[in-house]
């Protein structure tokens, strides 16, 4: 069993303290364009989802890392980036079929969720938690209970339940 | 510079000449930032008397320096310039995420100058500043916009533009970014028409840096657990939105009526937050680096008033619902919708419908005036016309475009306008809450509330409640929340951090944030300098003290019905005091030993 961050866009607002707590995290300063994570916005629809690193078992970024400076850690189950072999050739980027492996052009640097070491600081501060870090076994109950809790009232309350409700003979 | 990025970026429309300057160390530390700042820049570099829409006045967008960071709820802007609906010196903020983008592209504010010779807008990446023609732009709405300028400049520019209101110059028209938050009152929009500019696209790749982290991230938390714990800054707001409001003030009736004729509406609550979040509301929204969430993401199915969108606040529901005497929450939300697509403040624009509502219901306009146009209390359809024709300004619209004291005026009714400084006021009857009556007359920018919010302590009673129908330390409270909000509108802040923390927290903040040592109290300092400063404007621009005034429905006529009846404002009693409160001489004008005690003279 390892951890994972567990996003809900139901939840979320499109505050993007997640990306100003990463920056801060990692840069020390708040430069969302540094940030591991960002949200993206439908103004129109007022909807948002955050996307970062989803530490994939398969990942396109560790089989294309000619130094194996991405790599996967088994003790955790992450995906992560030793900085020192790292040759910045970005082939990662180019691979990462989330996009969530870029290049830094200030910091000359690969920005990849690490976690930060297994707190990561984004789902510490989202107000609303949108963002959770949590056991990867507990996460998909959580979202199969949260489904089915708003699945629940129109469910219970569909004309072809009430119909079995009214004549419950008709059901043989 | 921590906080501040020490930077103001200098664009003249006239020339085309681009320009970067210094920050004034100095001047920033003493008047913080957004509101204060541009207002400082405004008083030293432009005549007061200035006509507003005119190449001379000067048109400010000024973020603060709590602006992107992840201070609770504190990634705002200001647009500062004069305002051509009040002829006061305008400041009017704004969330979303445009704010913290011009300062990750450098810069703490963006100082406008002259007229374009034809529609252009800004294109701002970085160092990298273009002017750009825009005259496939003019003419579309505000989403059509944002939409257009995202594909062609970057997908994740920030875009603050004017939709065709703007562009007609009407009175009441706004400045949006982010295509649903709204820089709204004293007609801020109009004054960026006037310079042929449709819009203001940034993209930045920079950093906003802090003096002591440790410190900050210290005081940050601190503040956020405040907030969080407050149980309207913390649940409420995120529950229902600042639209809750309307039962609260209902209940005590605060609710302005039909043009403020009454202050008790039968059937307000079917336009309350409560069946907002039952019926349209999809989810909450926040701005930049919020925790409150108070944004309602909501969507109408009806088809007659379908759309979907951002709002409506409490103001913004009161002003198309209770104000026009009507109860259709589908129809006031429709209304927002058309004021957010065409880049109206929408209680200026409820307020102008009432008037033109009274005008009618009176027979001082006739359908041949409103071209046919039913402008009955309660006539839902005819209210959302109103509006979408003052958006595109045609027909009665174009009337309806100048504010209500400029309709009503056109029929020798000025006394029927709600305004104050020609501002249409908001939703809280100064004849039942006593101190914000007092607010309202003394503001800097006319009828407002979020520049004295009175009604904390008044109806909410936080931090305590005081007895909103007394007059006895209503000057000193009015004086001291003007003060704090000239403050944190500064810093970048939203009001409803005021739910939950105070002077001290921002202190903290700002001396964690910027390295100088703010107190408490040099924070409310700071606050009293820059509401001298808009003060010392106002003189300059021909204001006086009989601008100090509300409409005399509100001193003579008693509310009829409800919990409040038979109140009215109290003012005249109130005001002389509010002058000595503030160090003003009988005529409001600042003494000398004021001046010299805030560095102003």
């Amino acid at each position: 069993m390892s951890m994972m961050l567990m996003i809900h866009p139901d939840k979320c607002t499109g505050c993007r303290n997640c990306e100003l707590a990463c920056s801060m995290e990692h840069e020390g300063d708040f430069r969302p364009k540094a940030s591991r994570i960002h949200v993206y916005t439908w103004e129109r629809e007022g909807f948002s989802v955050p996307m970062m690193c989803q530490q994939c078992k398969d990942a396109a970024c560790t089989t294309v890392c000619m130094p194996k400076a991405m790599h996967r850690n088994p003790a955790n189950g992450q995906v992560e980036l030793d900085a020192a072999k790292c040759i910045g050739c970005k082939m990662c980027v180019q691979a990462c079929p989330f996009g969530c492996a870029s290049w830094d052009f200030l910091g000359s640097q690969i920005l990849k969720c690490d976690t930060c070491g297994g707190d990561p600081a984004c789902a510490t501060i989202c107000p609303t938690h949108a963002l959770e870090w949590v056991e990867d076994t507990v996460s998909a109950q959580a979202r199969k209970r949260s489904f089915a809790t708003s699945s629940r009232t129109p469910f219970a309350e569909s004309d072809h339940a009430r119909l079995d409700r009214k004549n419950p003979s008709d059901q043989s | 510079m921590h906080g501040w990025t020490g930077k103001i970026l200098r664009i003249n429309l006239s020339t085309g000449k681009i320009t970067t300057e210094a920050l004034k160390t100095d001047l920033a530390r003493n008047y913080i930032g957004a509101r204060g700042l541009g207002t400082k820049y405004m008083y030293d570099e432009v005549d007061p008397t200035v006509d507003p829409l005119s190449p001379e006045n000067k048109l400010i967008f000024a973020s603060g320096p709590l602006t992107g960071t992840f201070a609770p709820s504190a990634g705002r802007y200001d647009v500062v310039t004069k305002g051509p609906l009040t002829g006061t010196i305008a400041a009017s903020n704004s969330g979303g995420a445009w704010g913290p983008e011009l300062k990750y592209a450098g810069y703490d504010m963006l100082i406008l100058e002259g007229r374009a010779a034809k529609a252009v807008y800004l294109w701002i990446q970085d160092d990298k500043v273009e002017i750009r023609d825009a005259a496939h732009l003019w003419g579309k709405d505000v989403p059509e916009t944002t939409e257009a300028l995202n594909t062609e400049t970057a997908a994740d520019a920030k875009i603050a533009c004017i939709g065709p209101a703007g562009e007609n110059l009407s009175y009441i028209a706004a400045i949006m970014n982010d295509m649903q938050r709204a820089a709204g009152r004293t007609g801020v929009g109009a004054v960026m028409g006037s310079k042929n500019l449709k819009a203001v696209v940034v993209r930045g790749t920079g950093s906003v840096t802090v003096a002591d982290k440790t410190a900050f991230l210290a005081a940050v938390g601190k503040a956020s657990t405040m907030i969080k714990e407050h149980p309207v800054g913390g649940t409420g707001l995120r529950l229902y939105g600042t639209n809750v409001l309307v039962n609260i003030l209902n209940s005590i009736g605060g609710l302005p009526t039909a043009n403020f004729q009454d202050g008790h509406f039968e059937t307000a609550d079917k336009v309350g937050g409560e069946s907002l979040a039952a019926n349209q509301l999809q989810r909450p929204k926040g701005c930049f680096s919020c925790i409150i969430s108070c944004g309602r993401a909501t969507k109408v199915s009806n088809p007659k008033y379908k759309g979907e969108g951002e709002g409506p606040e409490y103001e913004t529901a009161w002003g198309f619902g209770p104000d026009c005497r009507i109860d259709n929450l589908d129809a006031v939300i429709k209304a927002n919708y058309y004021c957010n697509e065409y880049g109206l403040d929408t209680i200026s624009m409820g307020g102008t419908v009432a008037c033109a509502m009274e005008l009618f219901s009176r027979g001082i306009i006739t359908l041949e005036d409103t071209e046919g146009l039913e402008l009955d209390f309660g006539n839902t359809d005819a209210m959302v016309e109103a509006v979408r024709l003052t958006g595109l300004n045609q027909g009665f619209g174009k009337k309806l475009a100048l504010g209500s004291y400029r309709l009503a005026s056109l029929y020798g009714h000025p006394e029927l306008s709600m305004t104050v400084k020609k501002q249409e006021m908001p939703a809280y009857d100064p004849r039942a809450v006593q101190g914000i009556g007092l607010n309202y007359a003394t503001n800097n920018r006319g009828g407002c509330h979020v520049r004295g919010y009175t009604i904390s302590p008044e109806v909410l009673g936080v931090p305590v409640k005081v007895d909103k129908d007394s007059i006895d330390g209503k000057a000193e409270l009015v004086a001291l929340f003007q003060n704090l909000t000239a403050a944190l509108d500064s810093t970048g802040s939203c009001l409803f951090t005021t739910f939950g923390i105070g002077a001290p927290e921002f202190a903290e903040l700002m001396t964690a944030l910027t390295g100088f040592a703010y107190s408490g109290d040099s924070f409310i300092e700071a606050g009293e300098r820059i509401w001298n400063l808009e003060r010392l404007w106002n003189l300059k621009a021909g204001l006086t003290a009989a601008d100090d005034t509300l409409p005399p429905r509100l001193l003579k006529e008693p509310i009829v019905t409800g919990p409040s009846k038979g109140a009215v404002s109290r003012l005249p009693e109130m005001l002389p005091l509010y002058y000595g409160a503030r160090g003003w001489d009988a005529n409001g004008v600042p003494t000398r030993e004021k001046l010299n005690a805030l560095a102003l003279a």
